[in-house]
C-alpha cells in the first residue's frame, strides 16, 4: 500500500445518505490502487452499497472527499464520475433489460468517441459466452450471463476503478468462482477493483484487502488474508465457520 | 354591485363544493380525477332533466320537485362514480387521469348529442329553482339561495370534517400516505379508495344540481373540460388535503377569474371577446404553473410529509 | 367501409405521429403529459405563419400546396421542438430537479397546456384558418377509397418520419441512449448518459414529431386553436395502447386508434367519434394494462 504516491481511489471522512441531512455514510475513508480487489463487507445498512453510489456520484456527498487519481471527483455528476474513469455495477437492474447485448456494451462505452469495434470484439474475448448471445434481448439471459454482461458493459468505458454492488448475489457457485476469476483478471490487467459483498468469506478469498463498515463507519480495516484470519471479524461478519 | 357579489358568492359556494369533493379525492385519497366536469355534468343535467317544467319535444322535463332533482342527481352521480371507480380506480396515477378525462369528453358528448333527454346544443331551460315562486326579484331569489348555498356548504364543511376524522378518514389517509398499508390493506384499501370516489363524485354531483337550478338552464358549454382545470387550480391554489384551503381557493380561482372577466369587458372590445376570455384562462393557467413552482402546498396547504418524498 | 379504412389510416398516422411524443414523454420523463396535444396546435400555427410570409407556394403536381408548405412543416418542426424544450426548462425541469412527484408535473402540464392553448386563441382568434385554399380532386386508390393527393403525400411523409426515427432509435449511439435511459435512467447515468442532454434530445423530438403532426391536420383541411386538444385522448389512447415508450407501439396505437375512430361512424353516430378513443382505452387499460407492446413491470 505505501508506496510513498497517493492511492488510485482515495476516499476520506465521506457523509453521504438519500436525503440531505440524514446521512447512511457517516464518516469512512477508504483506498484502493490499481492491480487490486478490495472488497467492503459489513452488515445490512451498514452503508456499503451507498458508499459506492456515492462514489459514483449517483447520490450527493455532504462531507469529504473523493479523488481518483489524484484528481477531486467528489462533486461530479454521475455521467461526469464515468468519464473520469469509475465503472459501477449496481446491485440489480445492472443490465438494459430491453436492449440486446450488444447494445447494452454500446451504451457502456457511450463517451468513447470513435468506432467501438475494436472494444466490442475485446469485451467478446474477454466473456465468450455474450459472444453468441450477441443479439438478444438482455431479458433472455440467465443470471451468470447478466452478471458477466453489467461487468462487460462497466469494462467498455476502460474504468481505472470498478466498483461492484453484491456481483455474486443469486449466482450459483461455480457462477461465483468464475466471476471473481473475470475480476481477478481485470484487477491483474491494471484496475482497481472495489466490490461489496454478502458472500464476505469467499469474497475476501479473492481480494487483496478487505474493510469492514458498520453503522455507516470503518469498523475493521486489514489485509484480506488478516481479516479472515481474525476471530472478532469471523465470529461477527462472515457467518461464523 | 350587491347583486352582482351576491352572485359571484353564489357561484363561489357551487366550486366550493366541487373543489371539496376533488379534495376528498385527490387530497385525501390520492385518486387523479380530470374528468371533475363530467361529475358536475351528471348532476346538473339529472337535476335539469328531472325539474324542468314539461315539454312535448323532449324525453325528460318531468317537472318534479327541486329536492327531487338534487337528490337524485346525487344518486345519479353516486351510481356513475361507482361505476367510473369500479373500473378504473385500480389504475395508476396518471392512466386514471386519463381515463377520468375521457370519461368526462364522453358525458360531453352524450349532453351534446343526445337531444331528446338532454336538449343538444340548445340544453334545457325553465329548471326547477328551490322556492323561486316567492321571490319577485331575481336579487330576492339570489340572497335567498346564497342563504341555502351557505347552509348546505356548512353542513357539507362540517360533515366532511368529522368523516375525515372518523375511523374510516384516517384509514383513507393511511392508504394514501404508506404504501405498504394500502398493500396490506390489499382488497379493503381498493373498496376505501373507491367510497373516497364515490363520496367525491355525489358532492360534484350536488355541487351540479345546484349550479343549474341557481341559473335555471343548462347547456353543454357549461361543462367543457377547463372546468375540470379551474377546479384543479382552485385545489392547488388553496392547497390540496384541506378543507379550508379548497374552499379558499375556490374563492381565489374565482375572483381572479371573475374579476379579469370585469376587466377584459371593459378593455378589450367587443369584437375581441375571444381574446379576452383567453386571457382569463391564461392568468388560471399561469397561476397553476406559479403556484407549483413557487409555493408547491397551496396558500394553506397541509404540513409537509417527509415519507412521500423519501423513496422517490 | 373501405373508405373509412383508408380514412382510419390517415388520422391514424397523424395521431401515430403525436404519440410518439407522448409515449417518450411517459418513458423517459415517467409523466403524463396533458400540454403535448398543444405542441401540435403550436406546430401547426408556426407553420402558417411561416406560410404567411412565403406564401404556401404554387401548387406542385396535384398537390395543393408547393415547397413552400413544406419548408413551413420543417421550420415549425424546428421551432416546437426547441419550444418543448423551452417549456421543461421553464416549468417541468424545475419541477424534477426539486424531485416533484408524477403527479405533480401533470398539474403542471395542465397548466401549461391551458396557457399554450390560449395564447394561440389571444394571437390568432378562434377563426379557422387555412394554409392554402386550392381546391383539389380527389383520386381513387381502390374501388370505393378515395383520397386527396395531399392526404396520400402527407401519410407519404409521416411514414417517413417514422421509419427515419425507427433507425435513429434503433441504430445510433445516442438512440440506444436514450432507450437505455427509458428504462433506466439510473444506470444510462453510470454509463455516462446524461440525463438533461436525452431529455433535451427526447423534448425536441416529440415536439418536431407533434408539429408535422399539427401541419398535417391543417392540412386537412384547416386550423383553429383546438387542432391539438381535441386530439389529446387520440394520443394518449394510442400511446397506452401501444405501450408507453415503445415507439413501434405509439405507431401501432395510433393506427389502431385512428382506425378505430373512423370505422366506428360505420355503427355509431359522427357526434359521439370523440369517445372512440376513451372507449378503447378503457379496454385496453382493462385487459391488457400494459398495451400491446409493453413489459409487464
Amino acid at each position: 500500500m505505501s508506496h510513498g504516491v497517493a492511492p488510485h481511489l482515495q476516499v476520506t471522512d465521506l457523509v453521504a445518505g438519500y436525503v440531505r441531512g440524514l446521512p447512511v455514510v457517516h464518516g469512512v475513508s477508504i483506498e484502493v490502487d490499481r492491480r487490486e480487489i478490495v472488497t467492503l463487507i459489513g452488515p445490512n445498512g451498514a452503508g456499503k452499497s451507498t458508499l459506492l453510489k456515492a462514489i459514483a456520484g449517483l447520490i450527493a456527498s455532504e462531507k469529504g472527499r473523493i479523488r481518483l487519481g489524484g484528481r477531486d471527483v467528489t462533486a461530479l455528476p454521475a455521467h461526469r464520475v464515468v468519464s473520469s474513469g469509475i465503472g459501477f455495477v449496481p446491485q440489480t437492474g445492472n443490465v438494459f433489460t430491453t436492449l440486446t447485448v450488444h447494445e447494452n456494451l454500446k451504451v457502456g462505452a457511450h463517451l468513447v468517441r470513435g468506432s467501438l469495434n475494436e472494444r466490442l470484439e475485446r469485451a467478446y474475448a474477454l466473456f465468450p459466452p455474450l459472444a453468441a448471445r450477441r443479439p438478444l434481448r438482455a431479458r433472455a439471459l440467465s443470471g451468470g450471463e447478466r452478471q458477466m454482461l453489467a461487468i462487460a458493459r462497466a469494462v467498455m468505458a476502460d474504468p481505472t476503478l470498478l466498483m461492484l454492488d453484491e456481483p455474486t448475489a443469486g449466482l450459483a457457485p461455480r457462477v461465483v468462482e468464475e466471476v471473481f476469476r473475470q475480476l481477478r483478471g481485470l484487477a491483474e490487467a491494471g484496475i482497481a477493483v472495489l466490490m461489496v459483498e454478502q458472500n464476505a468469506r469467499a469474497a475476501l478469498g479473492v481480494s487483496d484487502r478487505g474493510y469492514v463498515l458498520t453503522e455507516g463507519k470503518n469498523r475493521f480495516a486489514g489485509p484480506a488474508r488478516a481479516l479472515l484470519d481474525d476471530s472478532r471479524v469471523a465470529a461477527a461478519f462472515l457467518g461464523g465457520r | 354591485m350587491i347583486s352582482y357579489l351576491v352572485f359571484f358568492a353564489c357561484i363561489v359556494l357551487i366550486l366550493s363544493l366541487l373543489t371539496l369533493g376533488l379534495n376528498l379525492q385527490w387530497g385525501f385519497t390520492g385518486l387523479f380525477n380530470a374528468g371533475v366536469v363530467g361529475f358536475y355534468a351528471i348532476g346538473a343535467y339529472t337535476h335539469a332533466i328531472l325539474t324542468a317544467s314539461p315539454q312535448p319535444q323532449y324525453l325528460g322535463n318531468f317537472g318534479l320537485p327541486w329536492l327531487v332533482g338534487v337528490l337524485a342527481a346525487m344518486a345519479a352521480t353516486a351510481l356513475a362514480g361507482w361505476l367510473i371507480g369500479l373500473v378504473t380506480i385500480r389504475l395508476r396515477g396518471d392512466y386514471l387521469a386519463i381515463a377520468t378525462f375521457g370519461v368526462a369528453v364522453s358525458i360531453q358528448l352524450v349532453t351534446l348529442n343526445w337531444e331528446p333527454l338532454t336538449g343538444g346544443s340548445q340544453g334545457l331551460t325553465r329548471i326547477g329553482k328551490p322556492f323561486a315562486q316567492l321571490f319577485e326579484t331575481p336579487f330576492g331569489f339570489n340572497l335567498w339561495f346564497l342563504g341555502l348555498m351557505i347552509v348546505i356548504l356548512g353542513t357539507t364543511y362540517w360533515a366532511l370534517d368529522r368523516v375525515l376524522l372518523s375511523p374510516w378518514g384516517r384509514v383513507l389517509k393511511a392508504i394514501r400516505e404508506d404504501e405498504t398499508a394500502a398493500v396490506a390493506l390489499g382488497k379493503s384499501a381498493r373498496r376505501f379508495r373507491l367510497e373516497a370516489f364515490v363520496l367525491g363524485s355525489t358532492l360534484m354531483g350536488l355541487a351540479g344540481a345546484l349550479y343549474v337550478s341557481f341559473i335555471g338552464f343548462v347547456s353543454p358549454f357549461d361543462f367543457l373540460p377547463i372546468v375540470t382545470f379551474q377546479v384543479w387550480a382552485m385545489l392547488i391554489v388553496g392547497g390540496s388535503g384541506n378543507n379550508r384551503g379548497a374552499v379558499l381557493g375556490a374563492l381565489v380561482v374565482w375572483g381572479i377569474w371573475a374579476g379579469s372577466g370585469v376587466a377584459v369587458t371593459k378593455l378589450v372590445p367587443p369584437s375581441r371577446a375571444a381574446q379576452g376570455a383567453a386571457i382569463q384562462v391564461i392568468l388560471i393557467g399561469l397561476l397553476l404553473v406559479l403556484v407549483l413552482l413557487f409555493r408547491p402546498r397551496g396558500l394553506i396547504g397541509e404540513a409537509a410529509v417527509v415519507s412521500r418524498h423519501v423513496n422517490d | 367501409m373501405i373508405q373509412a379504412l383508408a380514412d382510419g389510416i390517415l388520422t391514424g398516422a397523424i395521431i401515430a405521429l403525436g404519440a410518439i411524443g407522448v409515449t417518450f414523454t411517459l418513458g423517459i420523463m415517467r409523466f403524463a403529459n396533458f400540454a403535448h396535444s398543444e405542441l401540435l396546435t403550436w406546430g401547426a400555427y408556426i407553420a402558417l405563419v411561416v406560410v404567411a410570409f412565403a406564401g404556401p407556394g404554387t401548387p406542385t403536381g396535384p398537390l395543393s400546396f408547393g415547397w413552400q408548405l413544406l419548408a413551413a412543416a420543417l421550420v415549425a418542426a424546428v421551432l416546437t421542438g426547441f419550444a418543448a424544450w423551452a417549456v421543461d426548462v421553464l416549468v417541468f425541469r424545475r419541477l424534477r430537479r426539486r424531485g416533484a412527484l408524477p403527479l405533480t408535473m401533470v398539474f403542471a402540464a395542465f397548466g401549461a397546456a391551458l396557457v399554450m392553448r390560449h395564447l394561440i386563441v389571444l394571437i390568432w382568434g378562434h377563426e379557422s384558418r387555412y394554409y392554402t385554399r386550392e381546391l383539389q380532386l380527389a383520386v381513387e386508390l381502390l374501388p370505393g377509397a378515395r383520397m386527396l393527393p395531399d392526404q396520400i403525400f402527407i401519410l407519404g411523409l409521416a411514414l417517413a418520419a417514422m421509419i427515419v426515427l425507427h433507425a435513429f432509435l434503433a441504430w445510433s449511439r445516442t438512440g440506444i441512449a436514450m432507450r437505455a435511459m427509458a428504462e433506466s435512467p439510473a444506470l444510462a447515468q453510470v454509463c455516462g448518459v446524461e440525463v438533461d442532454a436525452v431529455v433535451r434530445l427526447t423534448w425536441i423530438i416529440s415536439g418536431a414529431l407533434a408539429a408535422f403532426a399539427g401541419v398535417f391536420t391543417g392540412l386537412t383541411p384547416q386550423l383553429h386553436p383546438e387542432i391539438g386538444f381535441n386530439l389529446l385522448l387520440s394520443l394518449f389512447a394510442a400511446a397506452i395502447l401501444g405501450g408507453t415508450g415503445s415507439l413501434a407501439g405509439a405507431v401501432v396505437g395510433g393506427f389502431l386508434v385512428g382506425l378505430g375512430e373512423n370505422l366506428s361512424l360505420l355503427v355509431i353516430s359522427p357526434g359521439y367519434k370523440g369517445a372512440m378513443p376513451f372507449l378503447l382505452l378503457l379496454v385496453i387499460l382493462i385487459v391488457r394494462p400494459q398495451g400491446i407492446f409493453g413489459d409487464k413491470a
